[in-house]
């Protein structure tokens, strides 16, 4: 468990957080530039001087009730910038052992070659980071903050500076240390789709304030918060490839009470995929629809709507799925005008016609 | 050229070289503070350590010779620990030399550390690198180019110096007399010959100098943005 609850005014800025992150997986935080969340990393990293605790386990990095202060250079963490600050007068290798060499006997120990392995940069060692282009050297300084053998990965938005090209292409390396490395992350991104892809956990960031915190689902689902306002609010879904059928270019994703066609996936049968079905894809029916080009539908139970002036969500809890937190929940958006000639009602039987789902976690 | 001069050369590389090492020495902790300081004495210190740009050499002389002297605090501290009085020595000369040459030293170090990004220096923080050793392993090698052309004009500066070294050290062969006083000597005795023999080679040993640290000192392309 992380524990951080750090308190910080910086003229008309104030942060006031009481966090816990789980100790495994990602933990997004997500919000609007000038919410804090850069400020609440650096924080944690001991960059900047906040005033309250933070604890990494039994590991207690800052805590002022007892005037405890690690020093950034003596918490075990690696820290990822937007603009990889790598160090210009040392190559790509001397830069990965800048912090190896500096860590404990764990870093020294440490598969470095795996590392390396991981983010494709065998080729890249000899090379000075003037050299090298965006996305190597954002891969390069992910490597020097793992070498050092880290208990925390902070990243603060290590995508935001680099093109979409780029992006694409570190995109399945952030993905592989997720699923390969036992290793928590802290990530903070402005960017929604980054959040669909790699985070497990949410933090809501709004004007220094934590607005929600949980797993990622479960807030994606949420009709109250200000992510379902968004064009792009949807969910997203853990499922496995269960079946291929090339006739038609589809593959079906599996998950516990249903499962859904998208475009065909190079994924193995059986290989973990995230499903994204936006709120805008999804829109309902009272009966089965029989005759309908529509390929996924679900039964669905009507969990709650909001409404404003011309549009209404709706929180639809896939039926087979279970009852509790666990539950496949979707989002649909719908004019209010249909809510109202339907007469939806929260406990209704509805069907859900899914026009599109996005499937993430491409393999190279 | 005779003995009297080859001592008068030997003397001038002696005062520059110690000096250059004492301006190195000193001049790259303050230049650190001066770039990375909030305090509000910062202002002041840098326009004590800028003085002697706009100064005449010979106001700083004096109030060094006065200093010094017999009566002056450093002179008794000095007389105190039994080191003697400082004008018309050697050791006196080092000291007025490192003062005066102060900011051609400060100024281009500390010009190449606030070069530096805030965010190589965290980069080390979380790389485990404590705060000296951000310095010697990042800071320094960066501030490189501003190390050298430190190094060079505090040199020059300390060759070519006449005010300050006529004012504390005099004129004594062997001790205080370097060659620039050597060759205002000269040219008071009508000795043109002797003059244009140690002017010139001042003027080539300079050009030398700078030619070698316009070379020496280009950054390597792309290297300094990032």
């Amino acid at each position: 468990m992380i524990e951080a609850s750090l308190r910080l005014q910086r003229g008309d800025f104030k942060l006031d957080v009481a966090l816990q992150l789980p100790a495994q997986g990602v933990s997004a935080l997500f919000g609007p530039s000038g919410c804090g969340k850069t400020t609440l990393l650096r924080a944690l990293a001991g960059l900047e001087r906040a005033s309250g605790r933070v604890a990494l386990g039994t590991e207690v990095w800052q805590d002022d009730i007892t005037g405890h202060w690690l020093p950034t250079h003596r918490r075990s963490l690696g820290y990822v910038t937007q603009e990889a600050a790598l160090f210009p007068h040392l190559d790509v290798r001397a830069n990965l052992d800048y912090g190896r060499r500096r860590s404990g006997p764990t870093a020294q120990s440490f598969a470095l070659d795996a590392v390396v392995e991981l983010l494709g940069i065998g080729p890249l060692m000899q090379r000075r980071p003037s050299t090298l282009s965006g996305g190597e050297r954002q891969r390069v300084a992910i490597a020097r903050a793992l070498a050092t053998a880290p208990r925390l990965l902070l990243m603060d938005e290590p995508l935001a500076a680099l093109d979409a090209q780029r992006k694409a292409e570190i995109l399945p390396y952030l993905e592989r240390l997720h699923r390969e490395l036992a290793l928590p992350i802290v990530y903070v991104t402005h960017a929604m789709d980054e959040v669909a892809r790699l985070a497990d956990h949410l933090v809501l960031l709004q004007a220094g304030r934590v607005l929600a915190a949980g797993p990622l689902s479960e807030l994606l689902s949420r009709t109250d918060l200000p992510l379902a306002r968004q064009d792009d609010a949807g969910v997203v879904i853990e499922a496995s490839v269960t079946e291929h059928d090339p006739r038609y270019g589809l593959s079906r994703v599996g998950f516990a009470g249903g499962s859904l066609w998208v475009g065909e996936t190079a994924e193995a049968i059986g290989e973990p995929v995230r499903a994204r079905v936006l709120a805008r894809d999804v829109s309902v029916t009272k009966s089965r629809p029989t005759e309908t080009s529509v390929i996924n539908v679900l039964p669905v139970v009507l969990e709650a709507v909001q409404t404003d002036h011309s549009t209404a969500l709706l929180r639809l809890r896939v039926s087979d799925t279970g009852s509790d937190q666990r539950a496949v929940r979707l989002l649909a958006r719908i004019t209010r005008r249909s809510c109202e000639l339907l007469s939806l009602q929260p406990g209704d039987a509805l069907f859900a016609q899914i026009k599109g789902v996005a499937l993430m976690e491409a393999h190279r | 050229m005779n003995e009297s001069t080859w001592t008068t050369i030997g003397l001038t590389a002696q005062l520059a070289g110690l000096s250059t090492l004492l301006l190195l020495l000193l001049g790259t902790p303050l230049a650190w503070w001066l770039a990375r300081t909030r305090s509000p004495v910062k202002p002041f210190v840098a326009s004590l350590v800028a003085m002697p740009l706009v100064l005449p050499p010979s106001v700083l002389g004096f109030y060094l010779l006065l200093l010094m002297g017999p009566q002056g605090l450093v002179g008794q501290f000095t007389q105190a620990l039994g080191l003697g009085r400082l004008p018309f020595t050697f050791g006196g000369l080092v000291v007025a030399s490192v003062l005066y040459s102060m900011p051609f030293v400060v100024q281009p170090i500390a010009q190449a550390f606030e070069a530096i990004p805030e965010r190589m220096l965290e980069a080390a923080a979380t790389l485990r690198a404590s705060r000296l050793d951000r310095f010697f392993s990042v800071a320094l090698p960066l501030a490189r180019p501003g190390l050298v052309t430190a190094a060079v004009l505090g040199f020059a500066h300390s060759v070519g110096e006449f005010g300050v070294v006529l004012m504390i050290g005099g004129n004594i062969p062997g001790q205080t007399r370097v060659l620039s006083v050597a060759i205002y000597e000269h040219v008071e005795a009508s000795e043109f010959d002797q003059a244009h023999q140690l002017a010139a080679g001042l003027v080539l040993f300079s050009l030398l100098v700078l030619v070698t640290l316009y070379r020496v000192n280009r950054v390597p392309r792309g290297e300094a943005a990032s």
